[in-house]
């Protein structure tokens, strides 16, 4: 009966830490949603949690008039989907080739792009190059330069290396051309692996903001919705003299309402989509431990 | 990587009838090659810039050379090694804290008898990785203010009498730093080491419990051992990211106050490559930051080699 008791204690113990664990997970997210719904000036004051105290709906309204913003979210969207599209496209047909036994070149090829995963030039070298490319000030420096990535190719060589050799000769004996191999037999059995490739390239398009600001900064149209969230963040961190502070004095929306209503809005897409989509990144993520 | 014997490219052979049958694959790997040169190599040809007191006007030739000069300014300029002590305590820090905090939740998810419970814990679990860092320091920020949760809690614990202003004070910077990764990254660095556990074969734990092994005895003894090969790895591939660890945050949270613990090597280069338009200054902090990268990779994979542990090339 002693070990049973300790079993039980364990197991207390184990839900105490696991409850612990989800409170200190969602709670910041909770409170700025809290935050986001309630009065700028009142916020101000603290003591908001889970629940806003007076709410509102003009911390959203304020966003969405904002026009950096809509135009963030347009330039953020756009690169999301082409630069997926794209990514996906380059290196599926970059692995089909490196996975292709009777490939001539195939371990040259492989080896010239896993060397660019340890050795790259460097921010500044980059940027000059960016530069001279024309890619700066250029909604194409989203999606060209980072379309071929090393880590993802290899994921999905692995997985291609899995899939027997036996189709594509069958097919090669009925006639299909290499081109007709990718795209008909191959790609379909491909669609799990896809689609985490696809999940990690959009969340990374989505996510990022450092090519806005280094590459784009005196381009506005080509903003992108973390950029301007940025924005947003250093407002309230150096919240003296801040233009946005004294522009909505009158007002009740203050940096960190609006702030928070724009967070909310950049997460919301995530938030609902990523639920669904675990399995793809659960296998994704294990095809590319095991290999790398 | 794998190699297959068998099957190495020496027993290929390249005549006319291949080259034509490959067509295809070869015309492919030429425009990916062309894309890999121009955007993975050339820009290792710019590394000239740090041997040259570069000016975009005269261009790679026509800017003077100055050997190890801007070398040697970094080396003599104090912010420099106070930017490298941080980027190296900050990168340590980092690794050391994530890999134990998943290895735990991934242990202890394990031993959770409700399935369902486990599946809501893991599924919150990764919700932060998905978030931007944008968002994380943000929402960190609000936490940390001065009307945030924590001080709240610590002022009805009576830990302490005034609200602290944890980005006022250095001290608190680099726990900050590490536990902003730790809870954005917590549950999804778990996802391997799951899959790792759930990989062990389960006799050996049914024998380990008919001989009165209890559950550290198991997990210490079964657990630990078989996701062994897995810590190994991922610890292999991160010690070469070490110096890649710190930028987003240090430099999203990292104020004036605290500028002398928040600087990295890539805050530096951005500083002085950048806003000061010294491109040379800015390529040869890379160029530092490139070679200690690799030298961590080639000492892992040494050490891996020695203890008998998979290696990653």
């Amino acid at each position: 009966m002693k070990k049973s008791k300790a079993d039980h204690i364990f197991h207390i113990c184990l839900a105490i830490f696991m409850v612990l664990f989800v409170v200190i997970t969602l709670y910041p997210v909770l409170n700025t949603l809290a935050i986001s719904f309630n009065n700028g000036l009142d916020a101000v004051k603290g003591g908001i949690h889970l629940w806003p105290r007076k709410f509102t709906l003009e911390n959203y309204a304020k966003v969405l008039k904002r026009q950096n913003l809509v135009q963030g979210a347009v330039i953020t969207v756009l690169r999301t989907v082409i630069g997926t599209l794209t990514s996906l496209a380059a290196n599926a047909l970059l692995a089909f080739i490196v996975s292709r036994k009777r490939f001539l070149f195939r371990r040259g090829m492989s080896l010239f792009w896993v060397i660019t995963m340890y050795v790259n030039g460097g921010m500044i070298p980059t940027f000059i190059l960016y530069k001279s490319l024309g890619l700066t000030n250029s909604f194409w420096v989203y999606i060209i330069p980072g379309m071929v990535s090393a880590f993802n190719m290899l994921v999905l060589r692995t997985y291609m290396e899995g899939i027997p050799d036996s189709l594509e000769e069958s097919a090669q004996l009925d006639g299909a051309g290499y081109f007709t191999i990718f795209a008909k037999i191959i790609s379909p059995l491909c669609l799990p692996v896809y689609a985490t490739v696809a999940l990690f390239v959009a969340v990374g398009q989505w996510n990022s903001w450092f090519d806005a600001m280094l590459y784009n900064r005196m381009s506005e149209q080509y903003t992108t919705l973390q950029y301007e969230l940025m924005k947003l963040l250093s407002s309230v961190m150096n919240q003296t003299g801040s233009v946005d502070s004294m522009k909505n004095a009158a007002s009740s929306v203050t940096p960190v309402s609006i702030r928070s209503a724009a967070t909310i809005l950049t997460m919301l897409p995530i938030v609902c989509l990523y639920p669904f989509l675990q399995r793809y990144f659960v296998t994704g993520l294990t095809i590319g431990g095991v290999k790398e | 990587m794998r190699k297959k014997k068998g099957n190495t490219p020496n027993a290929k052979k390249i005549t006319w009838a291949e080259i034509k049958r490959q067509k295809f694959l070869l015309i492919w790997s030429a425009i990916f090659i062309l894309y890999g040169i121009i955007f993975y190599y050339v820009p290792l040809g710019g590394w000239i810039m740090a041997f040259q007191n570069y000016k975009p006007a005269k261009g790679f030739l026509g800017s003077d050379f100055v050997g190890l000069d801007k070398f040697k300014f970094l080396f003599t300029d104090s912010t420099f090694l106070q930017v490298i002590r941080n980027t190296f305590a900050m990168g340590v820090l980092i690794l050391i804290s994530t890999f134990v905090m998943a290895i735990v939740f991934a242990i202890l998810l394990n031993e959770m008898r409700s399935m369902k419970g486990k599946k809501v814990v893991q599924t919150i679990s990764y919700l932060p990785h998905f978030l931007s860092w944008i968002i994380v320091t943000g929402i960190l920020h609000d936490a940390l203010s001065g009307t945030g949760i924590v001080n709240e809690v610590l002022m009805k614990l009576g830990l302490i009498k005034q609200t602290v202003n944890f980005f006022a004070k250095p001290g608190y910077f680099w726990p900050i730093v590490a536990f902003a990764n730790v809870w954005k990254e917590t549950g999804w660095n778990a996802i391997i080491y799951l899959a790792a556990i759930t990989a062990i074969d389960p006799s050996l734990y049914e024998a380990a419990a008919i001989d009165g092994a209890g559950r550290w005895a198991k997990i210490r003894h079964i657990t630990l051992p078989g996701i062994r090969p897995t810590i190994m790895i991922l610890l292999l591939i991160n010690i070469g990211n070490v110096l890649n660890a710190g930028f987003e945050v240090q430099y999203l949270l990292g104020n004036g106050l605290v500028q002398s613990v928040s600087q990295t090597i890539d805050i530096y280069i951005l500083k002085w490559g950048i806003s000061q338009f010294d491109y040379s200054l800015g390529t040869a902090a890379g160029i530092f930051k490139s070679a200690v990268s690799i030298g961590l990779v080639i000492i892992a994979n040494q050490i891996a080699k020695r203890t008998g542990e998979d290696k990653l090339f």
